[in-house]
């Protein structure tokens, strides 16, 4: 194993000893400005439509399962476990695959539906940014595997940016395997740096703002 | 420089569509990064790069100590990590855990460490298939061919030449509309995303308080190889590690601005171990792989060291004015441009292609954009010396050494000096007041001869000021 000696190289290299304290790192950098939510949100949408993701806001939950429900309209459907989407009613509409806990129909219903509808932790302003952090509440390939993505997401959790996420969630890993951000569709432009949207995520991402 | 390293540079310089080409998108990436960091956009930007520079110097001073809290936050939470010396190293790991699961198809997500230790062609040598799942990079993987630009791997194709490759390689009806290729690799590499035992992905950082690993991409193709596949590997460069998941946000903000001009990149994933307990999906297994592969004999020399810095962004390839002519296939490993220039040297040694940091108009643009503030001028100067070091002790350039000991003998001697002016004045073409493109014999020979055959010299006067100031 060539752990220890890569180490030893290391250490002989910089001159340190097994063990030896370090000097204090750099002071962590971050800086939340002071936006309005109403603010917040205009930027978000701006942010997810330049780059050709679509974001609405509605009223209500009710307001939420309604345009839920126009939306999937003749298509097929996946709900993540998240319960805001019970909450809204969104997990009882016709048509849309919901409660799935087993690994093998997630998996084959993500790979045939439509459109994968899931909740988010926090949306981002500056960026127009989801996050998502994986649970039982929210599984990986639910945003992942269906050619849409529509999150729907109540207003308060949206923050200004990335540095106020960081800020809520100093230590990621203490409560999930994986947090991923999410900005904008898929895509690509590795042929002739033509943009292609799609490519292995969803293509259509729509954003529900809540409230 | 080597017979090699001048071929591909004169047939790089010789292929009109290949110039356009990477001229076309270093030029857009060039822009766009140019906005992206503007005050508009980011104002603090010069802040930034000036905290991601003090954490990577900090990292690297302490590296042992981040490598080891990095280990320890995998293995606390099931993961493992396995610290791998070279390229052999890496393939048994894989090799061995893949026949110990009875695995046979393995998916790939962009790595440039993972190019670097050839892992596919190792992978494939011992009867696994091993595919590439980054739109670039899989193109060039039916090819055969390695990437040309760290974070545009298939910049130098043409939708044309995809064309080819796909009908040749996948047997599908010609297509040259880009959308439609996406297309049919969307479909081939589902399906491949969806039968693979593990998944193999690199790592932008290694987060040393979490555990973590990070990705960054736009595709979706690095979520599917974590997600997907029972087993998670991560190969990355020891160099990645950084103390603490808050300083992605300085990271995470300056390097989809310096790659692609992007605000953040579409996916972003901070990746720590093994799905938990309750979670749906997620891979069974979590491994990182640490590599040196050479990175340890970086860090004895204080300045050099910040070559480890660098996150592959691929800003100085973009504006740098010999990548811009040369390309990515004239560089004589898989890191091209100026951090290519710099890294290959001290991983290879500085003889694998003395020519390389030479290969520079050291004009500074690299520095000025690299997000990490690399002075990489200063280190491409400091392995030139160490190549003519090198050379010197090989005993070669004995006629080098001359003309400068002669050199500094005329210009150490003034009368001898101004002799010397009067002669070159007197066999230089006469002066018609224009730049002189042809030196006569006797000047023109041996290495003058090449070195002129590059350079035009400014007319020389008909009075040297030395003769204006006596007869002032």
């Amino acid at each position: 194993m060539s752990r220890d000696n890569i180490l030893h190289k290391v250490r002989t290299a910089l001159g340190r000893s097994a063990g030896q304290a370090v000097a204090p790192p750099p002071p962590v950098r971050l800086r939340i400005p002071e936006v309005p939510m109403e603010a917040r949100i205009e930027s978000f949408i701006a942010r997810l439509e330049a780059l050709a993701g679509k974001a609405v806001r509605v009223a209500t939950m009710d307001d939420a399962r309604e345009f839920v429900a126009l939306a999937i309209a003749g298509k097929t459907a996946a709900a993540s476990n998240a319960p805001y989407l019970a909450e809204c009613g969104i997990t009882g509409l016709p048509g849309v695959r919901s409660g799935i806990r087993d690994l093998g129909e997630l998996r084959e219903v993500c790979a045939e539906v439509d459109i994968g509808i899931t909740s988010a932790d926090y949306m981002l302003g500056d960026t127009g940014t989801l996050v998502t952090i994986a649970s039982p509440a929210e599984a990986r390939l639910m945003s992942l595997l269906p050619p849409a993505h529509m999150a729907v997401v109540p207003k308060e959790r949206m923050l200004t940016g990335l540095d106020e996420l960081f800020t809520l969630a100093p230590h990621p890993a203490e409560i999930t395997s994986s947090m991923v951000l999410i900005t904008g569709p898929s895509r690509t432009a590795d042929i002739e740096q033509i943009l292609v949207r799609g490519v292995h995520g969803p293509g259509n991402v729509t954003v529900v703002i809540v409230g | 420089m080597s017979v090699e390293f001048d071929q591909k540079i004169h047939t790089t310089l010789a292929d009109a569509n290949l110039q356009l080409a990477i001229y076309t998108a270093t030029g857009r990436l060039k822009e766009k990064r140019i906005e992206a960091v503007s005050d508009a956009w980011l104002p603090d930007y010069q802040e930034l790069r000036t905290q991601a520079n003090a954490i990577k110097k900090h990292a690297i001073e302490n590296l042992d100590h981040y490598l080891e809290e990095f280990e320890r936050n995998v293995e606390a939470r099931g993961g493992k990590v396995i610290y791998c010396k070279d390229a052999t190293e890496v393939s048994d790991f894989v090799l061995s855990l893949a026949k110990e699961r009875g695995s046979r198809l393995i998916v790939k997500s962009k790595s440039m460490t993972t190019e670097e230790v050839d892992l596919n062609e190792r992978l494939e040598h011992h009867g696994l298939e091993s595919v590439e799942t980054d739109l670039g990079e899989y193109i060039l993987q039916l090819a055969h061919e390695k990437p040309y630009h760290i974070v545009a791997p298939a910049l130098h194709k043409t939708r044309y030449d995809v064309a080819e490759i796909f009908t040749r390689e996948l047997h599908v009806a010609n297509e040259t509309v880009p959308e439609k290729q996406t297309l049919i690799a969307r479909e081939v590499l589902r399906e491949k995303f969806l039968h693979a035992d593990i998944g193999i992905s690199g790592a932008n950082f290694l987060v040393a308080d979490s555990g973590a690993v990070t990705l960054i991409e736009n595709e979706g193709n690095a979520r599917l190889t974590t997600s997907a596949p029972r087993i998670h590997i991560a190969v990355a460069g020891i160099e990645k590690v950084i103390p603490r998941a808050q300083d992605l946000a300085v990271f995470l903000k300056l390097l989809a601005r310096s790659a692609t001009g992007q605000l953040l990149s579409v996916y972003a994933s901070f990746l720590s171990g093994a799905r938990r307990p309750g979670e749906v999906d997620g891979p069974e297994e979590f491994y990182v792989v640490l590599l040196d592969n050479g990175r340890t004999k970086l860090l004895p020399d204080r300045s050099k060291r910040q070559s480890l810095y660098c996150i592959r962004c691929g800003a100085c390839l973009n504006t740098c004015p010999v990548y811009r002519k040369i390309g990515g296939h004239s560089f004589p490993w898989v890191y091209s441009g100026p951090i290519g220039a710099i890294i290959t040297p001290q991983f290879m040694g500085v003889s694998h292609e003395p020519g390389l940091p030479f290969a520079s108009s050291l004009c500074g643009a690299c520095g000025e954009v690299c997000p990490v503030k690399i002075d990489i001028p200063k280190v491409l100067l400091e392995l030139r010396s160490d190549v003519k070091k090198s050379e010197t002790r090989e005993g070669q350039n004995r006629l080098e050494k001359l003309a400068f000991r002669i050199f500094a003998w005329v210009m150490t001697h003034p009368r001898v000096y101004e002799l010397a002016g009067r002669m070159a004045g007197g066999m230089a073409p006469s002066g018609d007041g224009k730049w002189i493109n042809s030196v006569p014999s006797p000047m023109n020979v041996g290495p003058l001869k090449e070195w002129l055959s590059q350079r035009d010299l400014p007319p020389t006067p008909s009075k040297s000021f030395r003769e204006m100031w006596r007869a002032r």
